[in-house]
């Protein structure tokens, strides 16, 4: 154990003075935003209230926490010193000089450095999982509020199956090592990650169906761009070598999709269902719309109010899913610095340290905090409208 | 009204249906079978005998025969060894019939458990028994408190009880079990040493030593939520031309809070406390994890990280059920408690 330790508030001075980078980038976006909040639309309407400048700032913190984060971590996040074994918040490397401002885990890595790098995996799987989930529930949701019919019916019995099944029940069959070396993962992964290319095809084909100038660029980007993604996620076989995933991080990413796809789902069929008796919708069907245009030009945009607030909410939810998936130890590497796994290791010590545990517990914490702050913000916002 | 309950059960039983052809697909995915070959058989068994244990143990048959078995639809056969042609039970510790019979989950006979070394309805059925009281004391924990504090801050809207109760309820969803129930320990079993870290010893006895810890950190999450779904149906309430009028005739803001705008204000509620139960059951399964009490999440745990196949069947046969039950009484009662809305 090393004996030299900093003090309490040197501790606190050297995380703040750590956080550097993020500081300068939040006060940049915050003051721009302040100055031209007016001319910002919905995002400018969030610095009206408390709630929603706290919501924006503490958001943008991990925003700028995951993408600074080399900068920020003093140490590597799987790096061992082993003197530093279940070292006190502040103590000092023997040699170096350096300092574990949180503390060393059982394994003498750093906690800082393990939350900070910690912060780049959630910001990474949890937004883009959730914006997967919407684009799948957004694609069947639509044609299901809008038609209605057996169609309707069985993707909403599909969804309900789905959201029948506890959670934890879900990833414990769906996350699992062996399950990698079954063709299901890939075959889910391929479903799923379809859905964005055929969603933004549509979605260019029915308004520009009659400028070709427009259409054919803009389809031809798509299947470019939507193609090369596909390849690299779900065939690992990006001729670029750019987009690759590892095949455990796969496994997640699909299962956390699936578990949140149905909700977004029952909530987009729900507004179709509402906003489609409205006399805009008649207007265009008598205009001789089709009824993709209506649904996606005409349905949608009216129904991005509560689309954005469960947006928030959810990503906050998925983060929550993701922790509860390093929690359990499913699928996630053991080192990883994720916070789930990371409140999971040190959970298990609680008797014996209780430094390595709070970091992570309050990063995770604040985040979600973070957006459902966010989220309620926005609700209110949209209420005035 | 009757037929749309006996429509939902049917629902219901067709879900639980396809849900555990589901999971009985997954389980016996080739690699969760060989996961159990080898933790049923003894270390470092070369493949070709984990293979014929499979054999041996009726692994291998048919998907849908064994699915029909396990369901009761088809008759469960005793397994003849292919050596000595002797019919033997495959586990020792749970009495399978020793001839042809019908014996699935449709009468009552749940299989056997493979980690527990017993059958599923011996080792479910006290879980559930535990889980039970663990919910119990939730459930009285986390209505009285959510509702208050609901009450309280949509009773007048804007004010700072209001505010204040509100970003408190939001905090309180930004809190997932496995966050709270590490400060919770940390602050009241490390620092304070009021309580009990471990909920080991209340299968024995629950005493509030131990058993305080697992019941707020499961109530908590549920507060805020029910808190605001309260406070939204309450603040709605409040602005109803009734409540105007009883407050013009010169009734007390108490008296009207209580009996007037009360009743209207706690349908809501009601249903979201109902569709809770997913997410408790969850809950459950990390808390019990957490403090290590051995019922229903814990069971089910151990039955996941093993493949115990008949178990895990059971285990989600049941929360299916709960779920789907508690969504059912939700509608039904929704309808029973608002005149307005009436099912045709």
């Amino acid at each position: 154990m090393p004996t030299e330790r900093i003090g309490a508030i040197a501790i606190i001075w050297g995380v703040l003075v750590q956080f550097w980078p993020v500081w300068l980038a939040l006060a940049i976006i915050v003051a721009a935003s302040m100055v031209w909040r007016r001319r910002l639309g919905l995002y400018g309407q969030l610095f009206d209230s408390g709630v929603g400048i706290a919501g924006v700032v503490i958001c943008l913190f991990w925003l700028f926490t995951a993408i600074f984060s080399h900068i920020i971590a003093p140490f590597d996040p799987l790096g061992q010193i082993v003197a530093m074994k279940d070292a006190l918040p502040g103590s000092v490397v023997p040699d170096t000089g350096g300092v574990y401002l949180l503390g060393g885990d059982k394994l003498a890595r750093d906690v800082f450095s393990r939350m900070v790098y910690g912060s780049r995996i959630v910001l990474i799987i949890a937004p883009s999982a959730t914006l997967f989930a919407l684009m799948v529930g957004t694609t069947l949701g639509l044609p299901a509020g809008y038609y209605g019919g057996r169609i309707a019916t069985i993707l909403s019995f599909l969804a309900n199956l789905v959201l029948a099944l506890p959670v934890i029940l879900l990833f414990y069959l769906l996350v699992t090592p062996g399950i990698m070396d079954t063709p299901l993962p890939y075959a889910m992964a391929g479903v799923f990650f379809i859905f964005p290319v055929i969603f933004f095809c549509v979605l260019f084909w029915t308004r520009f169906r009659s400028r070709p100038e427009r259409l054919y660029p803009l389809l031809a980007a798509t299947i470019l761009i939507g193609g090369w993604i596909y390849m690299g996620l779900v065939f690992d076989k990006d001729p670029l070598g750019i987009v690759s995933i590892r095949p455990n991080e796969l496994n997640i990413f699909v299962a956390v999709v699936f578990a949140s796809a149905p909700g977004v789902f029952r909530i987009v069929r729900g507004l179709a269902m509402d906003i489609k008796t409205r006399d805009y919708v008649a207007a265009a069907q008598t205009r001789g719309e089709g009824p993709w245009y209506i649904m996606l030009w005409e349905i949608l945009p009216n129904a991005r109010g509560p689309l954005i607030v469960d947006t928030c909410l959810r990503i906050g939810y998925t983060t929550i899913l993701l922790g509860t998936l390093g929690y359990f130890g499913l699928g996630l590497a053991p080192e990883s610095p994720d916070w789930g796994t990371a409140i999971k290791d040190a959970s298990r010590l609680l008797r014996a340290t209780v430094h390595p545990a709070l970091p992570p517990v309050f990063a995770l914490m604040s985040f979600v905090l973070g957006l459902n702050l966010l989220a309620d913000a926005l609700r209110e916002q949209s209420l005035k409208d | 009204m009757f037929t749309f309950i006996a429509r939902r059960i049917g629902t219901i039983l067709l879900t639980m249906l396809c849900l555990t052809m589901v999971v009985f697909f997954l389980v016996n995915l080739e690699p969760n079978l060989k996961k159990l070959a080898i933790s049923q058989t003894e270390m470092h068994t070369p493949p070709d005998q984990l293979e014929s244990w499979l054999v041996k143990n009726g692994y291998r048959q048919n998907f849908f025969l064994r699915y029909g078995q396990w369901l009761g639809v088809l008759q469960k056969a005793p397994l003849a060894d292919p050596a000595t042609g002797k019919v033997q039970p495959r586990f020792s510790f749970c009495k399978e019939p020793m001839e042809p019979t019908f014996s699935g989950v449709l009468q009552g006979d749940f299989g056997c458990s493979t980690k527990f070394k017993t059958t599923v309805s011996a080792k479910l059925f006290p879980a559930l028994a535990a889980t039970g009281t663990l919910m119990f004391w939730v459930l009285m924990v986390m209505v009285p408190i959510s509702l208050l504090i609901g009450i309280l801050a949509g009773m007048r809207e804007g004010s700072r009880t209001d505010r204040v109760l509100s970003v408190a309820s939001i905090a309180t969803t930004a809190t997932p079990e496995y966050v709270s129930g590490v400060i919770f320990t940390v602050i009241f079993a490390s620092w304070l040493g009021w309580l009990n870290g471990s909920a080991a010893s209340a299968s024995q006895g629950i005493t509030f030593y131990n058993f305080t810890l697992p019941v707020i950190t499961l109530a908590i999450y549920g507060i805020g939520y029910i808190a605001r779904m309260t406070r939204a149906s309450m603040v709605e309430v409040m602005t109803q031309q009734y409540i105007r009028t009883a407050r013009l005739k010169g009734l007390s803001f108490g008296g009207v809070v209580v009996k007037h705008a009360l009743r209207n204000a706690l349908i809501a509620p009601f249903t979201v406390i109902m569709l809770q139960f997913p997410w408790l059951l969850t809950g459950v399964v990390v808390v019990e994890t957490m403090f290590r009490y051995q019922g229903f999440g814990y069971t089910l745990v151990e039955a996941a990280s093993n493949n115990d196949i008949d178990l895990l069947l059971g285990c989600s046969l049941v929360s299916v059920f709960v779920v789907l039950l508690t969504q059912l009484i939700s509608d039904v009662g929704y309808a029973y408690l608002n005149p307005r809305i009436r099912v045709q």
